[in-house]
C-alpha cells in the first residue's frame, strides 16, 4: 500500500496536470524540447528527477512499472526509484520488461521489443543537443526553430577528423520525423534503430527542466555521412552467460588477474535467455552435465 | 542593370544618439565600396544594419535575390535573412573570435557553411576544406588545429576561406586587417585583393585605414557622426577630396 501522507505518485494533481499538458504537447511536436515547470523531488537531480516527475504524471494505480538503470534493475538508482514509486503511489512493480506498463530507464532502452501498451520514460541529464557548439540558449532555440541543423554535422565531421570515424557512441543525435534534431539521452547508439518502437517514448529532464517525446512508429534518424554511414555498433562477442550474439553487452572484470567477460547490459533478457537454456561460454557448467 | 544592393535612407539611433542617418547607395555586383571614417563615425553601426545584425530604425535594405529579385530585407522574416546570411552573405569580422569557433578544428570552420546548406559527404567537405585553406595560404596539415593556435593574421585568414567556401554573393568586412601588425595586415591586404579579383567579389568594407580602401575598393563613402559626407571614385575621393572633413581625413591628421 502507499504511505497515505503522500498523493498518488508523490506529486499533487495540478503539477501532474501541468506534466501532462507539456507531455501531451511534446507528443504532438515529436523531438521539440517543451520547457516545464521541474518541482523539487526527494533525491538530488542526476538521480533522474526529470524522468521521476514524467513516469508520476504517467502512472495511474493498474500499472505494472519496471525500473533500470544501464539495462539492470538491481543498481542503487533503480532500486531507489522502484521503492519512491511502491510508498508514493502503491503501484506494482516487476523487473520482467514484458509484464512493465511504465518503464523508466537510464541508459539504455530493453532488449524485448517493447508494445503500443507500454510507456518508455528516459532519464535525461542535457536536453540540448546543439549546446557543445552553441552555449547560448536563444540561438539554439532559434537554430531548432529554424531547422538549422548544420552544426550537428559539424560536431560529426570533428569526430572523424579526430578519430578517423564518428567516435561519438553514446547520447548520438537522431532527427525526429524529418524535423527537429534531439538528443535521446546517453543510450548507447546501439540502441539508436530501436527508437523506432511501437510503445510512446517520453524524455525527461529535470535540472534543465525540459519535457520531449517520439510518439509510437515515428521516423527516427541517426545523423551521419553519406560517406561515413551509421553504425548501430556493440561489442563483438556474444554473451558470455546467455550466448546471445544480438545484445548490448557490458564488459566485465572478473578477476585480479585482468580476466574479463562480456555480458548482456539487459539483466531481466539475459535471465530470461538463461531459464530457456540458452548458454554462454562462462555459463555454470552443471546443468550442461545434468 | 540592377544594383546587388541598394540602400535607401537608412538610419539607426541608440536612444538620443545617432548611429548613422539617412544613408544611401547602390552596390552593382562585382563592385567593391569603401567605407571610411574615424572611430565613432557609425561604420559598424551601418555596416550592421546592411547585413541584418541590427535592425534600422528607418530606411529600405534592397538586395536581389536569387529565388524574387529585390526584397527589403529589413522586412523579410527572420527565416529568409538567416537564409541569406549563410549562403548569399559573409561577414568577416575584426575580431576573428567573433567570427570562427575557436572550439572547432580548422576544417571544421570551413566545412560548417558547406553543412549549413546541405552537405552531407565527408570527403568532399574535406577536400573543398583543404582546397580553401590553400587557397588563403594555411598549410594543409593544420587542417585538423582549432584556430587557438593559430596566429592573428590566420585566424583572419581562416575566417576569410570560412565565409567565402559558399561562393557568397556580397561579402560584409567590418575592419578586416584592424589590430593585426602592419606586416601582416600587408599580406593579408594582398590575399584579399586577389580573392576579390579572382572571384568577382561585390563587398563592403568598413576601415579606418585609407590604406585598405586604396587597394581594395572601387567606390568609397566617407562618413562623419553617422552621416556620408562625401561619395565618390576612390582615387578620386583619395587625390581630390572635396569635403573639408574629407581633406583632414586624407592629410592624415585624423587618422588613428
Ligand atoms: N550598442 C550601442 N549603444 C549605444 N551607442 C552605440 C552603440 N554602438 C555604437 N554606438 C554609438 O554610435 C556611434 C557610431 O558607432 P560605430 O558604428 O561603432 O562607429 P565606428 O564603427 O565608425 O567606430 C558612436 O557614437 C557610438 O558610441
Ligand atoms: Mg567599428
Amino acid at each position: 500500500m502507499s504511505d497515505p501522507a503522500y498523493n498518488f505518485a508523490y506529486l499533487d494533481e495540478q503539477t501532474k496536470r501541468m506534466i501532462r499538458r507539456a507531455i501531451l504537447k511534446g507528443i504532438a511536436i515529436p523531438g521539440y524540447q517543451v520547457p516545464f515547470a521541474s518541482r523539487e523531488m526527494p533525491m538530488p537531480y542526476g538521480w533522474g528527477t526529470g524522468g521521476v516527475q514524467v513516469s508520476a504524471a504517467c502512472l495511474v494505480p493498474e500499472d505494472t512499472m519496471k525500473v533500470i538503470d544501464q539495462g539492470a534493475d538491481d543498481t542503487t538508482n533503480a532500486v531507489s526509484i522502484r521503492k519512491f514509486f511502491e510508498n508514493t503511489a502503491g503501484v506494482a512493480t516487476t523487473e520482467k520488461t514484458r509484464e512493465a506498463t511504465v518503464i523508466q530507464t537510464r541508459h539504455r532502452i530493453p532488449e524485448e521489443p517493447l508494445t503500443e501498451d507500454q510507456i518508455l520514460v528516459y532519464q535525461v541529464p542535457i536536453p540540448e543537443p546543439l549546446r557543445f557548439l552553441e552555449p547560448r540558449e536563444t540561438e539554439t532555440r532559434k537554430m531548432h526553430a529554424l531547422e538549422e541543423y548544420g552544426l550537428m554535422h559539424v560536431k560529426l565531421y570533428e569526430d572523424i577528423a579526430q578519430h578517423g570515424n564518428i567516435a561519438t557512441a553514446y547520447a548520438y543525435p537522431v532527427q525526429v520525423e524529418g524535423r527537429y534534431v534531439m538528443d535521446p539521452s546517453p543510450i548507447p547508439k546501439f540502441d539508436n534503430p530501436k527508437l523506432e518502437m511501437a510503445a510512446i517514448q517520453l524524455f525527461g529532464a529535470g535540472r534543465e527542466q525540459r519535457i520531449y517525446a517520439i510518439p509510437p512508429y515515428s521516423k527516427v534518424v541517426s545523423l551521419d555521412f553519406e560517406d561515413y554511414p551509421f553504425e548501430a555498433s556493440k561489442a563483438d562477442h556474444p554473451c558470455d552467460l546467455c550466448g546471445a550474439e544480438h545484445t548490448y553487452l557490458d564488459e566485465v572484470i572478473i578477476d585480479d588477474a585482468g580476466g574479463r567477460m562480456f555480458v548482456c547490459s539487459d539483466t531481466d533478457y539475459c535471465g530470461e535467455r538463461q531459464a530457456d537454456g540458452h548458454r554462454g561460454r562462462l555459463s555454470p557448467k552443471l546443468e550442461a552435465a545434468q | 542593370m540592377t544594383p546587388l544592393l541598394s540602400v535607401q535612407n537608412v538610419a539607426k539611433y541608440y536612444g538620443a544618439r545617432v548611429g548613422c542617418e539617412g544613408v544611401n547607395f547602390d552596390l552593382y555586383p562585382g563592385e567593391v565600396m569603401g567605407i571610411v571614417g574615424e572611430s565613432g563615425s557609425g561604420k559598424s553601426t551601418l555596416l550592421n544594419c546592411l547585413a541584418g545584425h541590427l535592425a534600422p530604425d528607418a530606411g529600405k535594405v534592397l538586395f536581389d535575390t536569387r529565388a524574387n529579385g529585390m526584397q527589403d530585407t529589413v522586412t523579410m522574416s527572420e527565416p529568409e535573412r538567416r537564409m541569406l546570411g549563410r549562403t548569399d552573405w559573409a561577414f568577416v569580422h575584426q575580431n576573428a573570435r567573433d567570427g570562427l569557433r575557436m572550439s572547432v578544428s580548422a576544417g571544421g570552420n570551413v566545412g560548417e557553411r558547406l553543412m549549413a546548406v546541405g552537405a552531407r559527404n565527408y570527403g568532399d567537405i574535406r577536400e573543398q576544406a583543404i582546397d580553401w585553406l590553400g587557397r588563403v595560404e594555411i598549410a594543409t596539415d593544420r587542417i585538423d588545429d582549432r584556430p587557438r593556435q593559430f596566429s592573428g593574421g590566420m585566424q583572419q585568414r581562416l575566417q576569410i576561406a570560412r565565409n567565402l567556401v559558399t561562393g557568397p554573393r556580397l561579402v560584409f568586412m567590418d575592419e578586416p586587417t584592424g589590430g593585426l601588425d602592419v606586416s601582416v595586415q600587408a599580406r593579408l591586404l594582398d590575399l584579399l585583393r586577389g580573392l576579390v579579383r579572382e572571384m568577382g567579389l561585390s563587398a563592403i568594407i568598413v576601415t579606418h585605414d585609407l590604406a585598405v580602401v586604396r587597394l581594395l575598393a572601387d567606390r568609397l563613402m566617407v562618413m562623419k557622426s553617422g552621416q556620408v559626407v562625401e561619395t565618390g571614385l576612390t582615387d578620386q575621393v583619395l587625390d581630390d577630396p572635396q569635403h573639408a572633413y574629407t581633406q583632414l581625413l586624407v592629410s592624415s591628421v585624423l587618422q588613428v
